[in-house]
This record gives structure tokens, C-alpha cells and sequence, in this order.
């Protein structure tokens, strides 16, 4: 039985740690994130968990003792925002070569400067390229569900990766919304307990972890890293088909809204894709045009064949970036649609806007506007302003 | 959309109109409704001045933008109606409920012709009479209930009692003056304006 609640993202987040019970838990607080530790220590100053909480005194450590714990053989998460983030820099690439399952809960905000604490991702796209499995959340139900499909993931012997597990600052982290909470023994028994294959506190199987490598052995470290990402496409997809049979609610690498039929798309990540949502409502309703949407779920791994398979039928195609990463091109998710396209020799035009960035506010006009652009690019078939911002001062 | 009731609350860093946001939509969820409670923050200080929003409806809300045509708009501390416009963007059947200590019409003035519904409460006088301290928050939001109507006046009160319930099982005591303090407000509402 499902239990109905209204829960802020972070709320949600802490619930699910607190269901899942790791064994450590470093951190080191900073704005929006800041709440998850805080629950999840209250939570064990409580006794109602048994997790370990290790008060660090950076985010460089936090990361630090979360690689140590988990190479000991410990289930091991983290919570971090922005700047935190970007002092576990260093980190983050040990975490994946290390081929360590960590799992992190990353509240996006934008990176200074100038600072800002709102809600980007800049960050997390940032570090689209340390190893990270990368999993985003529309709402504060799928950041929920994602934190609680992260572990079996991570774990999973043909992946043993790392896994972000992200939710955009304050627009889900602080805002309460309904949500759906799965019973707590249906949720340990879904993620399991962690069965290390390898670890340091085994004394019959001696072993170091992430000592130096020459470029003998570089290289081919890197290769199992990609293979490991690459299973992670199957594994993603096996948990999510999991987690369906245990509440009836679907994941996969991206989710297609009203796109079957769509002539003009919308490709986005986060929380802005529900008012995107909204938009395709009201333009399908008032005017029948045929407006649709995917919503990246997953973009590490790349789902690219699928992602060129579901837009292929399309017109004409917006990206929309929450990041920005001066090539004076386009965006991230921009740049990797644009190459899945291409490879699937697809001939839709396609725009890549920036939005959102620090926070500035999208909504449902904004979104009927660049639907109105799409279906404007494709009658004079001619793409004008092909990289461009929305809800930009003039 | 159609049947989503969408609110903003201006006030100050510290006074609670975040709290309040999110107290209505606590008491909103426990009467069955889809809602949502979320805070736009500023510079973070004491004082500043803050927006919070709710939408409320009977079917799942996937807008995460900021409000900007609200249904209804409850303002904390009317100092803010001289540098902010709090009507903005309000409905012209919508309403605005003024937390203030002044008259209704020395507050119109201050109100860009504002067409619709006003409000006053004097939220302080309410909260020192039920409860002898000034905690304008419980007020605001039986007057917003009030106003709006988003439940009926008894659903209100009962899940505002279980939430204090809870909040308070250490203080037990100021249960009871909390519970006056929305019942005065409640009244205090209908009758200087006439509600719906």
C-alpha cells in the first residue's frame, strides 16, 4: 500500500535514506542541499536509524570519507549542491574510476558566479564527463522514486558506478507537493543489501584502491569505465521495470509526453518539463496543434539511439539548456541531441535555447511561445536564431 | 488549470509567510486536494522581503513556474504595500487579504486601483486577544481560508486542530488559543467583509 503525503523534495529525499538506511552517511552542508543532512541526522539522533554520520569539515572530505566507506565495503551516500559539488571535484573521478557505487543526492544550483543559490545545472552538467551515472527529476515523486532505484543500480555487478541523483534547487527541493511513499520493508526489500564483490576490510583478499596507474594501465581503466556505462543502459532499464511491478509507476531513459503524433517537440531536463506539460495541454486543447515533449530522465548514460528513435518523426525540435558551456554554440543537452540526430540521419531543423539560468523562471507562455517558433521555423523551413535564451532581459 | 485556486503570499524574511504557504498547503493535502507550497527566496536576511506560493486543486498540478495571475493574494506586513504593487497580476474577481492595523480605506490608496475583492485583518489584535502574543501567521491563514473558500470552515478547523495536535504535543496549552486565534480570525472576516 502506497502511503499519500506531502513532502518538499528534500523531504523526500531524507524519507528515502532513511528507508534504505545506509551504512555512512558524510556531508557538509550548503544551500538548497543543506535539509538532507539535516533530516537524515535528526533521523539518527532520534534512533530511528542506524546509519553513520560523519559531520566533515568540507565537501572535499565529504566525498573523501563517502570513497573511503564505500571502499570498505559500506553502503555509502552523500548530499551536496553547486559549489559543494565542485569541491568534491576531484573526487567525483576517483569515485567512478574507482569503480565505486556511491550515491549522491544532488540538488542543483546554479555554480557562481555571480553566486546564486537558485536552481540550475550548471553543476551537475559541469561534471557530465567524471563517470557519473546522472539520473533527473521532474517532480519530488520521481526524484523519490529515482534515490530509491540508485543503489541497485550502482551496485549492480556489470555497472559498479557512481549515481547522481539530481532534483532542481527550491523548485522541487523546497516546494511540498503530493507524493506517493512506498512502504518502508517493500523499499528495503527492493534495494537489498549491498553484497560487495570486492572490498578493503576483507582480510582474505588483501588489495589497494586507486592506486597509480601508468599509462600501461590508463587507458584500459577508462575502457571498463565506458563499458560499465554502457551496461548501466540495461541495468537502468531492469530496475525501472522493478519498480514499476512494486508501484505502478514507469520510468525509462526519458519520458514521452504527447509526442507520438508530435510535429513540433520540446526536449528538456528537470522540473520546468511539468510546466512544459501544462503548455502542451493548453495548445492541444485550444488550437489541436500537435505539440509534444521528451523529458530526459537519464543523461548518463546517453540514451541516443532511443532519443533519435522517439523524435524521429519530428518537424522541428527545441533543446532547452538549464546551462550554459561557452562554446558560444549551444548548451550540453544541446549539443548531445544535435549528435544523436545526426547519427540517426534524421533531418528535423533544430534550435537550443538557454533558460533558467540561476533561476530565472520559465512558464507556460514562455513554452507556448517556443512552440509557436517551432511551428514558424517549420512552414518558411528556414532556422533563424538557432542558439538563443528564453525569458532573457533586453 | 481550470479548477486549480492559486495564491501569493508577500511578507518579510522571518514574519512566516512561507510557513503559512505551506501550513495551507498541509491543511489543503489533508482534505484530499492536489496542492503545493513553495517559497521564491531573495537575498537571505532577516527583513527582505519574500513571496510564497500555494496552487490547489482537485487534480495533479505539474506547473513549477512562480504565480503570476493569483487567484487570491495575502499580504503579512503592509509596510511592503508601499514598495511593492501586491495586486499584481490578481484576478479582477480574485481578492487580496491585508494583514494591518490601518483602515480599509486608508489602505485602498495604496492598492494601483485595484478593482476587486480587499480584505483587512488585523492579524496582531486577533493573535494578542486569542493567544497574548502577536503570531500573525494562524490568523492570515483562517482569513485566507476564508476568502477563498478551498475547504469548507469546519474541514479547516478540524485538520488545523489535529496539525496543532501534533505541532504542540510539548505545549499543549497553546492549542486552545491557537484554535481561538483562527476562529477569531474566521469571524472576523466574515463579518467586517462579508464573505463568501
Amino acid at each position: 500500500m502506497a502511503v499519500r503525503e506531502r513532502l518538499s523534495g528534500n523531504e523526500a529525499v531524507a524519507y528515502a535514506i532513511k528507508q534504505i538506511e545506509p551504512d555512512v552517511m558524510p556531508a557538509f552542508p550548503i544551500t538548497p542541499s543543506t535539509e538532507i543532512p539535516q533530516y537524515v541526522a535528526t533521523y539518527i539522533a532520534n534512533g530511528e536509524i542506524d546509519t553513520e554520520f560523519i559531520p566533515v569539515e568540507s565537501e572535499h572530505s565529504a566525498m573523501s570519507a563517502t570513497l573511503g566507506a564505500c571502499a570498505a565495503g559500506a553502503r555509502a551516500l552523500t548530499a551536496t549542491s553547486s559549489c559543494g559539488m565542485a569541491l568534491m571535484w576531484e573526487e567525483l573521478y576517483v569515485a567512478a574510476s574507482d569503480r565505486l557505487p556511491i550515491v549522491m543526492a544532488l540538488v542543483n544550483r546554479a555554480l557562481s558566479g555571480p553566486i546564486n543559490i537558485n536552481a540550475d545545472h550548471s553543476d551537475s552538467m559541469g561534471a557530465r564527463d567524471s563517470g557519473w551515472i546522472q539520473i533527473y527529476a521532474e517532480s519530488n515523486q520521481e526524484v523519490y522514486d529515482n534515490f530509491l532505484q540508485a543503489f541497485p543500480i550502482a551496485e549492480h555487478k556489470d555497472v559498479m558506478l557512481p549515481v547522481m541523483i539530481c532534483q532542481d534547487g527550491f523548485i522541487t527541493s523546497h516546494g511540498v507537493e503530493n507524493i506517493l511513499l512506498v512502504e518502508t520493508d517493500s523499499v528495503k526489500q527492493f534495494v537489498g543489501e549491498r553484497n560487495p564483490e570486492h572490498y578493503l576490510l576483507n582480510a582474505k583478499e588483501p588489495m589497494a584502491v586507486g592506486p597509480y596507474a601508468v599509462s600501461n594501465y590508463y587507458m584500459e581503466t577508462k575502457r571498463g569505465q565506458r563499458e560499465a556505462m554502457k551496461n548501466a543502459r540495461k541495468v537502468i532499464l531492469e530496475v525501472a521495470e522493478r519498480f514499476e511491478k512494486m508501484t505502478g509507476r514507469k520510468y525509462g531513459f526519458f519520458e514521452e509526453y504527447c509526442l507520438e503524433d508530435a510535429e513540433y517537440a520540446i526536449v528538456i531536463i528537470g522540473s520546468a518539463a511539468g510546466t512544459c506539460k501544462a503548455a502542451v495541454n493548453k495548445i492541444r486543447k485550444e488550437t489541436g496543434k500537435k505539440v509534444g515533449l521528451l523529458k530526459i530522465r537519464v543523461f548518463r548514460p546517453f540514451p541516443e539511439e532511443e532519443l533519435a528513435a522517439a523524435l524521429s518523426h519530428v518537424k522541428t525540435i527545441a533543446v532547452l539548456d538549464r546551462s550554459e558551456m561557452f562554446s558560444a554554440t549551444g548548451g550540453p543537452l544541446g549539443a548531445e541531441v544535435q549528435a544523436a540526430l545526426y547519427q540517426a540521419k534524421a533531418d528535423a531543423d533544430v534550435v537550443n535555447y538557454f533558460y533558467g539560468l540561476g533561476g530565472r523562471d520559465i512558464t507556460v507562455e514562455d513554452f507556448e511561445q517556443v512552440y509557436s517558433k517551432l511551428e514558424r521555423i517549420a512552414k518558411e523551413h528556414k532556422v533563424t536564431d538557432k542558439y538563443d535564451y528564453i525569458g532573457l532581459r533586453k | 488549470m481550470d479548477n486549480t485556486v492559486e495564491i501569493r503570499w508577500h511578507g518579510r524574511g522571518g514574519q512566516g509567510a512561507k510557513t503559512a504557504a505551506l501550513l495551507l498547503a498541509d491543511v489543503a493535502f489533508k482534505t484530499g486536494k492536489y496542492v503545493q507550497g513553495f517559497p521564491e527566496y531573495g537575498p537571505e536576511r532577516m527583513g527582505a522581503p519574500i513571496t510564497a506560493y500555494n496552487r490547489i486543486s482537485d487534480a495533479p498540478v505539474t506547473i513549477h513556474s512562480n504565480i503570476y495571475d493569483p487567484d487570491y493574494v495575502a499580504v503579512v506586513d503592509d509596510s511592503l504595500l508601499e514598495s511593492i504593487d501586491v495586486t499584481h497580476g490578481l484576478k479582477r474577481n480574485g481578492a487580496v487579504i491585508i494583514n494591518t492595523e490601518k483602515k480599509k480605506e486608508h489602505i485602498m490608496p495604496l492598492l494601483h486601483g485595484f478593482e476587486g475583492a480587499v480584505y483587512v485583518l488585523d492579524a496582531k489584535a486577533v493573535s494578542m486577544k486569542a493567544l497574548g502574543k502577536n503570531y500573525p501567521n494562524s490568523p492570515m491563514l483562517a482569513a485566507v481560508a476564508a476568502v477563498s473558500g478551498v475547504m469548507p470552515k469546519k474541514d479547516f478547523l478540524r485538520e488545523m486542530q489535529a496539525s496543532f495536535a501534533h505541532k504542540f504535543a510539548k505545549k499543549p496549552e497553546v492549542i486552545d488559543g491557537n484554535m481561538r486565534a483562527l476562529e477569531l480570525a474566521f469571524a472576523e472576516v466574515e463579518k467586517e467583509n462579508g464573505c463568501k
